[in-house]
């Protein structure tokens, strides 16, 4: 149990998917400019990522891995190279299905979260986290777990950066690097904010 | 088709209108795998073909694709020849490929190889579309080889694994800056390049 726990708070700060491996940075600059639509693309990551990160796992160890389809009488077989093609269209297919469900269940939930999530489709942070765990090894519960703190600590950054963004506006900043290029150096700020953390063993 | 036309997609992809510096895409891995000269340089020729490839085979496609599914349609195509460079990386640069880790796998998700299939391969033949991926990936070259050089320089006093800076500074009391190998160095050096690059040619912001 404290593994998972360590593993969480491990996913959430000190590797940070966004600060400390550069993964979603595309839709960090793009969708950082307002604090309400940038939390509302995170919650949607959180989601995706722990629903997309498990069922990857459960593809992976019991389609892909080598050896894994010994039950069907293929014990050499290594399918481990289709992973990519598999994760993504995984997790392209689960996003059109959740998508369909929010609209039809909860149309107050698909008002908030519907416009995000075809972007999150193309968002590396959902590969990247699928990638990271099957290449760490990780258990089926530590997927999870991962899944979750890899969002989690995606949202933090996210909101941060937008609320940051919001003062931003109010700064003088040099033409040339207003925009993209202040945005960049801002981020290199909150990545060395979190670099603190990476001093904690748990 | 003429060649005045190529030389303009090429300009525009690889300085004008460039993918990480213009266009803000693309920027996971430009940050990531530019520690070292070594890996950038394998990444950025990985991209490159990737990108002309995709959007080759998707133009040559762009009739036959139903546009309701072409994100998936575009996707697969990215996915099998990412999977083939990844081999090809495997059997040939195994160290490399090893340090690359998810990043190779991550070119299938990087916003230039779609952005460039959606943007210019869908509405145009693949003989331009081709050149079109090529200059895209050569001005994402330019920004991760320069980001690479300057961090290798400046983190680790290195030029592709082979030390530079003459003993003779170090023992003047110079020390490598160990921020540059860190994850804050690259967004600083990326955030910095774009304000020189906005301010020698003049373009404005593109927020």
């Amino acid at each position: 149990m404290s593994d998972l726990v360590s593993l969480f708070i491990n996913s959430v700060f000190i590797g940070n998917i966004l600060l400390a491996y550069f993964l979603g940075m595309c839709s960090f600059i793009a969708v950082s400019k307002n604090i309400t639509t940038a939390s509302g693309l995170g919650f949607a990551v959180i989601f995706v990522l722990t629903i997309t990160s498990p069922l990857n796992w459960l593809i992976y160890h019991g389609l892909l891995a080598p050896g894994a389809l010994s039950w069907a009488g293929f014990p050499d077989m290594d399918l481990s190279f289709l992973k990519y093609i598999t994760f993504i269209a995984v997790i392209a297919a689960l996003v059109q299905a959740v998508e369909m469900i929010i609209d039809k269940y909860s149309p107050l939930l698909y008002a908030s979260l519907g416009v995000f999530l075809p972007l999150i489709a193309v968002n590396c942070a959902i590969l990247g986290t699928s990638l990271f765990m099957v290449e760490r090894n990780y258990t089926f519960m530590e997927s999870i777990i991962f899944g979750a703190g890899s969002g989690t600590g995606w949202l933090i950054a996210i909101v941060s950066m937008a609320a940051i963004r919001k003062k931003l506006a109010y700064a003088d900043i040099p033409k040339g690097l207003d925009g993209f290029g202040i945005t960049m150096i801002v981020a290199g700020l909150m990545a060395m904010t979190f670099m603190m953390f990476s001093g904690i063993t748990l | 088709m003429s060649e005045t036309r190529y030389k303009e997609i090429l300009f525009k992809g690889i300085w004008s209108e460039n993918p990480v510096a213009y266009q803000v895409l693309g920027i996971c891995s430009a940050l990531a795998v530019t520690v070292k000269m070594s890996t950038a340089i394998v990444m950025s020729l990985a991209l490159t073909l990737v990108t002309a490839f995709s959007s080759m085979i998707i133009s040559s496609m762009r009739h036959r694709i139903p546009s309701n599914i072409r994100i998936i349609v575009e996707l697969a195509v990215i996915a099998s020849l990412v999977i083939v460079t990844d081999e090809i990386l495997k059997a040939f640069f195994y160290d490399i490929s090893k340090q690359l880790s998810i990043f190779v796998g991550l070119i299938i998700t990087n916003c230039i190889v779609l952005g460039r299939a959606e943007a210019f391969a869908l509405a145009n033949d693949p003989l331009s579309a081709f050149v079109d991926g090529i200059a895209n990936g050569l001005g994402y070259s330019l920004i991760l080889i320069s980001v690479a050089f300057l961090r290798e320089l400046l983190g680790a006093g290195q030029f592709l694994g082979f030390s530079v800076i003459p003993s003779a500074v170090y023992n003047a009391g110079y020390q490598d800056m160990g921020l540059m190998l860190l994850a804050p160095g690259a967004f600083f050096i990326i955030g910095l390049l774009v304000w020189l690059k906005n301010s020698i040619s003049g373009i404005s912001h593109s927020q």
